[in-house]
């Protein structure tokens, strides 16, 4: 009874393999020993035009490179529906993964998992921690973005005044660390003495919860002067909550210009005077070349090392500030009137 | 005699004491911050709160037959992705044609899950949880990887912001709001239809025998809840001026626990109109008191569940309360 029993689990547990083998739609299963290597982008998720670009850039470089992009988004933004889809791309035997991490730790049993099968693991635009990655795509550095946003709300404050901050989750790691290394900053140059951060408020990237906190704010302070939202949907909700009651308070952080493109003005009539965010289609090209050299062993994630980027130059890998390695992209890009209407049909 | 006696339909309706507890938690969030007892505050919790409450009136219909319907936001996704593609890429312009093709979406999915659940006698929270997963595919497949913006919906935002339907006092998102609860009062309380569903959710046997189609009454309920889910997605992209294949995911559980906080039996037969917008209402007061009165965001979500528990219990003590006084009036 017992054997009868082994016998069906593993051929449950064969057939299932074989599924898993087949899984993935739209993916050539290549064996990593013979003709062109395969490269595979995890996104965050289904659905999101950032995800989309990303994914396109890392299209592009990966075929001009000669080799089969594999693109994968998971159906949720959550670690779980991440791991669903590693462990996919482990039995398809791809020979890089590069993934934007829903969860700093979560994924690191199925990293590893994919590490020990050979896979050259990195991570872009949302890190994962050191032990799972060989090396992070950084789409600007912490410090980068921190300094930008400073100078923006001391910039539209007038260099002194209350201003707030609307986040996405509380547990979010990009978002955390942008708005510890903007404390950071602000404390360390007494030009930012006058500047007093009242409250951050987590609107969850909802635009319903977002609406709520920022007009909480409007109400607890009504002496705030600036507003910075360093998440896409938070950023459009406080806008609209601005623009719409007419507010003086400004709005700045990091947003997608075809949903800000609305709110982007000098004048009263517009909440949001410039914001920033950096080039996804470039983050997925670097992403690409990355994997790529990290694949050919051009590089393995050490610091101090170099290698070329196909049309994009040449890059070097540095120590990250959670003590591992990383490749940053470059500064922000900053979008103001001038240039909204040309990049709001970009992304 | 006369004041006794309405003293005594008050107390002893199962709302009342909802009533008590809604007023309580108002009193004692505006103790904490006096800027929460201000009309523009309260207009603004209808508002951010409309797509909440007004499926709360779908779902108290399907509960009422003792039926759940998890499926309710993905619809409200693709009716509201579809028409805010349609606006992004400018095949429809006019205001009214976008929520006329949003609920007639919302109609269809629904009546999809319904007869699915009638004719196929499919659980009804398998059948909606298999949906959930096919609309919500399905408006990721609409939106193709974009989402419609601010600047691509053109006027059809404009409708949340204007209050032409109020005469200009009643912003538009909450006149829907209030005719769309006007009508299910109606509907609920003096109709055939309204009280077949009742029947249905009491006993379903019973109300075959008598003569009730209930296979029919499961079906219309899914689809009314359909229509409702459409309706609320073109009243969410023009809310949020934005339409995105992921929006008000989870929220489904918002609209059932607005039902059950307002006393709405999952079992089915019991529960009111009245029912549900007190429930909807607590929950849209917590949701936009919290951030008000200072708490730490992190324990928010903590809070939130603590407040939820306490006003069930704090609803069942006073009903009980009531009725036990009302019983003792009798005696004597």
């Amino acid at each position: 009874m017992k054997k009868k029993l082994l016998g069906l689990l593993l051929t449950a547990a064969m057939a299932a393999t074989l599924l898993a083998g087949c899984g993935g739609g739209d993916t050539p299963a290549s064996g990593s020993s013979t003709g062109a290597k395969t490269y595979a982008l995890v996104t965050k998720s289904a659905g999101n035009p950032f995800n989309e670009k990303e994914a396109e850039g890392f299209k592009q470089a990966v075929e001009a490179m000669g080799g089969t992009p594999v693109i994968q988004h998971p159906e949720a933004a959550t670690a779980d529906a991440q791991i669903t889809v590693i462990q996919s791309l482990i039995s398809q035997k791809v020979d890089s993964i590069c993934i934007a991490a829903n969860d700093e730790n979560a994924l690191q049993a199925a990293l590893e998992e994919a590490k020990a099968a050979g896979i050259k693991i990195c991570s872009v635009d949302s890190t994962v921690n050191t032990a799972s990655r060989q090396v992070h795509v950084n789409q600007a550095g912490v410090n980068e973005i921190g300094q930008c946003l400073v100078d923006a709300v001391y910039d539209l404050t007038g260099g002194e005044g209350q201003w707030a901050i609307v986040s996405a989750t509380s547990q979010a790691a990009n978002q955390n660390a942008w708005i510890e290394s903007m404390k950071e900053i602000i404390a360390s140059d007494s030009k930012y003495a006058n500047l007093e951060l009242v409250e951050v408020a987590y609107g969850d990237d909802e635009p319903q919860k977002s609406t709520d906190v920022t007009q909480a704010l409007l109400t607890n302070y009504p002496d705030l002067k600036v507003i910075c939202a360093p998440t896409t949907v938070g950023i459009a909700a406080a806008a609209k909550v601005l623009q719409d009651q007419g507010s003086s308070v400004k709005l700045t952080g990091l947003g997608l210009p075809s949903e800000m493109a609305e709110y982007i003005g000098d004048d009263d009539a517009h909440s949001c005077p410039y914001m920033f965010l950096w080039n996804p289609i470039d983050l997925g090209r670097l992403g690409a070349y990355t994997s790529i050299a990290l694949v050919n062993g051009d590089a393995t994630g050490a610091a101090g090392e170099k290698f070329t980027a196909g049309d994009m130059g040449e890059y070097e890998i540095v120590t990250a500030g959670d003590g591992g390695t990383e490749i940053i992209l470059g500064a922000p890009f900053k979008f103001d009137p001038s240039n909204i209407e040309e990049w709001k049909s970009v992304y | 005699m006369e004041k006794k006696s309405i003293w005594k339909k008050i107390t002893g309706s199962r709302e009342a004491s909802l009533v008590i507890v809604l007023v309580l938690l108002c009193i004692l969030v505006t103790i904490k911050n006096p800027a929460f007892l201000t009309v523009q505050n309260f207009m603004e919790i209808l508002k951010n709160n409309a797509v909440i409450m007004i499926m709360a009136l779908g779902m108290l219909c399907v509960l009422l037959t003792g039926g759940i319907d998890i499926s309710i936001t993905s619809t409200l996704a693709l009716a509201g992705m579809t028409v805010g593609m349609l606006y992004k890429y400018n095949v429809i312009e006019s205001t009214l044609l976008g929520f006329v093709i949003a609920i007639a979406i919302g109609t269809l999915c629904g009546l999809i899950i319904g007869l699915i659940i009638a004719k196929g006698k499919v659980i009804p929270i398998i059948a909606t949880m298999g949906f959930m997963y096919i609309y919500r595919g399905l408006a990721y497949l609409v939106a193709q990887d974009q989402w419609a913006g601010a600047d691509a919906l053109g006027r059809f935002k404009d409708f949340a912001l204007e209050s032409y339907l109020g005469f200009g006092v009643l912003n538009n998102v909450i006149v829907i709001t209030i005719l769309c609860y006007i009508v299910f009062f109606i509907l609920m309380k003096w109709t055939k239809f309204g009280r077949n569903i009742y029947a249905v959710g009491s006993n379903e046997e019973a109300a075959q025998i008598s003569g009730i189609n209930v296979s029919n009454v499961k079906i219309a309920v899914y689809t009314i809840m359909g229509a409702l889910a459409g309706l609320c997605g073109a009243l969410a992209t023009s809310i949020y001026a934005s339409a995105q294949p992921n929006m008000q995911t989870s929220k489904e559980m918002d609209v059932i626990a607005a039902c059950v906080i307002g006393g709405v039996s999952m079992k089915g037969g019991r529960g009111s109109v009245i029912c549900a917008l007190l429930g909807a209402l607590v929950l849209s007061v917590i949701g936009k008191a919290l951030p008000l009165v200072g708490i730490d965001a992190i324990a928010q979500n903590t809070i939130k569940g603590v407040i939820i528990i306490v006003v069930i219990v704090l609803n069942v003590l006073t009903q009980r309360m009531m009725d036990k006084a009302n019983l003792a009036k009798r005696e004597i």
